[in-house]
């Protein structure tokens, strides 16, 4: 099997992914969509006729109006095709075609910023942060972790290698969010070094929101990279660890190349496959974990959106942000995929 | 890659951070059988209703923080009688009396006395004090409501009742200072030449006496409120944090052993399955394994928790969709390698069924891949549910360690530095999860030689 096809292939399965979890996210929550789209259209109407004052004084009476409102909503509800029920094949066809290009409606209760009430306006105001965020704390864990893992490697048993590994195994067992709360209990009361709500308190127009902005993220990161860079560490070592028994090192040593040389240019590209696979993956992980994360922090981004609009079921954000969190989610696990398929021959054929 | 159950074993014992594991997984086990045990039913269930709290002080710290001080703060005492009766003439007496030996650097709070009295006719309450330097001051003395026939009757007696100021001002002239506008047991507690503390031997004394028939006092507690309690402290709503933590523990071994074995035995017998049949099965489960393995599983498991519900047991079903599928993968390629061997061939020759070949002679094999995978994967079913719980998703019903973080969050602990409410439970997390991983570590070591260092 070549490449290509093994790209079609995974390209294929992740848009079956996204399907599935949007079908599975409507069908969840779609007998609830369903009222609200009704009640949506009726305001709607009510408004344009209620704004309309020569439409409004054609009426005599109260009655008269009325019913002819109820007639528009009746109207409407068969356009929008909401008089079915809200499992039958179009209607779940239709909304699933909606989102598909990026129309998730209007908010319920949830506005952005600027105070738009589109679900895509908000989205669009959150998703950055939450990029910021956590590529920034990706980038700067793995960095940190491939360092250490690379010094670990070299000295396997020896003093720092256990403590690397000690690390790594009681980093991952705390809970990330519990970390946060305890970080903010230190640096934020404790010692009001940093700011407890990592919302940054300027406009976004303010010339210093930008600097805000990065003081407001530095506990949230610091958090980030503190739990990150073991297991990182860790894992790389592991990988170089392999590499460092193969025979090609044993030849290299033998002709006399510089230990140091060794480890950071021909173990470290050897081992790079899988160390690239995991950054593509961790990525993916973190904007999963990002909710509860955001939460804690009250950064405003991705995770804290998703988790207001569960807190008053604003379902329309509840998709759309489902929607987008999946995506980028299947991106990255698709970038790895390739990488790991480019890098190694060996999953391609499988 | 054939193990025996004893040789597994034997290395395992061998390995000191598998048996640090067991150790501590020893200790969460000791820790539930004695919240089983120990801690009556009802407390557990009643860990929401802020009723049976009454009696415990709000937000104190833990009582061990005094070693570490030099100056004692006052402990929250829930102190009971020591019960005696006697019969004088034609009346009798009870006699509750409760000894306190106070030796903390502040007064008390309050203080409050709760009964119950079962009496007919009308007795008459008593409460004395006497204290270190042996005065004597009387506190209240009332009579019970009349009943013709036996009642049951509940009250309380509080610190702050204008009779128990008036009954202490006929001893002013005991004291050097002026007792104006101080509270009873800021004059209770105090020395006679100012108003500090006196330390010593203080005895509560509740009497009851009654003529016509013997009164029985079916609860007697003597409440003197502090900032400490217990070896946990309490929260914001007066709960015992000690009994929440304990508690917890069960309840997040029942969810992480639960989750991890469903997890595990679902995603091994589709797995093999798969493996072992091969062709278009293998590729359409396959093809089904990758659907499930690609979805992000907090954003869904929220939407599942918030739609369908949170119940413990619901919420232990959904963790399961998704973590049976890593597992579902390796032990499909596991098998793919055993289904080559040739006694495996041998008994297809022989005609055995695919079902007795799978469940007799590949899933055997995969045993000790399966109790490591279990081990490995309790953490993450832990802190998952923790963090489900702390989101404020979790089942109400049961005081988790995610949900008494949920409440801490919720009442702001962080922000107010109360440590005793968000330390402990994150802790005990973590133990568990730690005593999981050494033990999945130990295991994983013993299954794939190639981790180990040469």
């Amino acid at each position: 099997m070549g490449f290509k096809k093994f790209l079609v292939k995974r390209a294929i399965t992740m848009f079956g992914v996204l399907m599935a979890t949007l079908l599975l996210t409507i069908v969840l929550v779609g007998s609830n969509m369903d009222s609200i789209s009704k009640q949506s259209a009726a305001q709607e109407i009510r408004q344009q006729v209620t704004s309309n004052k020569n439409l409004l004084s054609s009426f005599k009476t109260t009655e008269q109006l009325d019913s002819y409102i109820n007639n528009q909503v009746k109207m409407r509800i068969t356009a929008l095709g909401l008089d079915q029920p809200w499992y039958s094949p179009q209607r779940i066809g239709l909304s699933m075609y909606k989102i598909l290009t990026l129309d998730f409606g209007h908010a319920k209760f949830l506005t952005s910023d600027s105070g738009s009430s589109d679900v895509k306006d908000i989205i669009l105001e959150k998703l950055p942060r939450t990029i910021l965020l956590f590529t920034t704390a990706t980038v700067l864990v793995s960095v940190l972790g491939i360092f250490l893992g690379a010094v670990a490697a070299s000295k396997v048993n020896s003093t720092i290698d256990k403590i690397t590994s000690g690390f790594a195994i009681i980093s991952s067992s705390f809970p990330v969010w519990w970390i946060g709360v305890l970080m903010i209990f230190v640096f934020a009361f404790l010692y009001p070094i940093f700011p407890a709500r990592a919302t940054p308190d300027v406009s976004i127009s303010d010339p210093g929101y930008l600097g805000s902005l990065l003081y407001h993220m530095a506990l949230p990161l610091i958090t980030l990279v503190i739990i990150g860079f073991g297991s990182w560490a860790y894992l790389v070592r592991n990988f170089l660890v392999g590499v460092l028994q193969e025979d090609f090192i044993t030849a290299k040593r033998a002709a006399g190349i510089d230990e140091k040389r060794i480890l950071y240019s021909h173990a470290l590209k050897n081992a790079a496959p899988p160390i690239v696979t995991i950054l593509a993956l961790s990525l993916s992980g973190s904007l999963g974990g990002a909710i509860i994360t955001e939460a804690v922090f009250d950064w405003p981004g991705m995770g804290r959106l998703y988790f207001e609009a569960i807190s008053v079921l604003d379902l329309p954000v509840i998709i759309g942000a489902t929607y987008v969190l999946t995506a980028f989610f299947l991106a990255s696990v698709f970038v790895a995929d390739v990488l790991y398929g480019y890098f190694d021959p060996r999953v391609r054929r499988q | 890659m054939s193990f025996s159950p004893k040789a597994v074993w034997k290395e395992f014992s061998h390995s000191k951070i598998g048996m640090t594991g067991v150790a501590i997984l020893g200790v969460l086990f000791f820790m539930s059988i004695v919240a089983f045990v120990a801690i009556p039913l009802d407390s557990f269930k009643t860990w929401n209703d802020p009723a049976s709290w009454l009696l415990y002080p709000k937000s104190a710290q833990p009582a061990w923080i005094n070693y570490f001080q030099s100056e004692k703060i006052p402990e929250h005492l829930i102190l009971s009688p020591v019960v005696s009766t006697q019969q004088l003439g034609s009346v009798n007496v009870i006699d509750d009396s409760f000894a306190v030996n106070y030796q903390y650097d502040g007064f008390p709070s309050d203080f409050i006395y709760q009964y119950t009295a079962k009496y007919a006719g009308s007795p008459l309450l008593q409460i004395s004090v006497t204290r270190p330097d042996g005065i004597v001051l009387p506190l209240v003395s009332t009579s019970l409501p009349f009943a013709e026939n036996d009642v049951t009757y509940s009250s309380m007696v509080i610190s702050t009742q204008n009779v128990i100021q008036k009954n202490i001002l006929d001893k002013k002239s005991h004291y050097a200072f002026s007792l104006d506008g101080i509270p009873s047991e800021k004059i209770i507690f105090s020395r006679l030449d100012e108003n500090a503390i006196l330390k010593g031997q203080y005895v509560f004394h509740v009497h009851l006496y009654d003529v016509s028939a013997k009164p029985v006092l079916e609860q007697s507690r003597l409440v003197l409120g502090g900032q400490v309690y217990g070896m946990m402290g309490t929260d914001e709503l007066r709960r015992d944090l000690s009994i929440g933590l304990l508690w917890g523990t069960p309840l997040a071994l029942f969810i992480g052993i639960t989750v991890s074995i469903g997890s595990v035995v679902i995603g091994l017998i589709y797995g093999v399955y798969a493996g072992y049949k091969g062709r278009a099965t293998d590729e359409v489960m396959m093809r089904f394994n990758d659907v499930i393995y690609a979805m992000p599983a907090l954003p869904l498991l929220i939407i599942l928790a918030v739609t369908i519900g949170n119940s413990i047991f619901l919420i232990v079903g959904f963790l399961v969709i998704f973590g049976w599928v890593g597992i579902a993968k390796v032990s499909r390629s596991m098998a793919m390698q055993i289904k080559t061997l040739q006694y495996v061939e041998a008994a297809q020759l022989m005609g055995q069924k695919n079902s007795k070949i799978i469940f007799k002679h590949i899933l055997p094999q995969l045993l000790p891949y399966a109790f490591a995978s279990i081990a490995i994967s309790v953490p993450g079913a832990i802190t998952t549910e923790a963090g489900l719980s702390f989101l404020g998703l979790g089942d109400p019903t049961f005081p988790t360690w995610g949900q008494i973080l949920h409440d801490a969050s919720s009442y702001s602990a962080a922000a107010r530095g109360m440590w005793w409410w968000i330390l402990p439970p994150g802790i005990m997390i973590a133990i568990t999860g730690l005593a999981f991983v050494f033990m999945g570590h130990a295991m994983d070591g013993i299954v794939n030689p190639k981790l180990r260092q040469r």
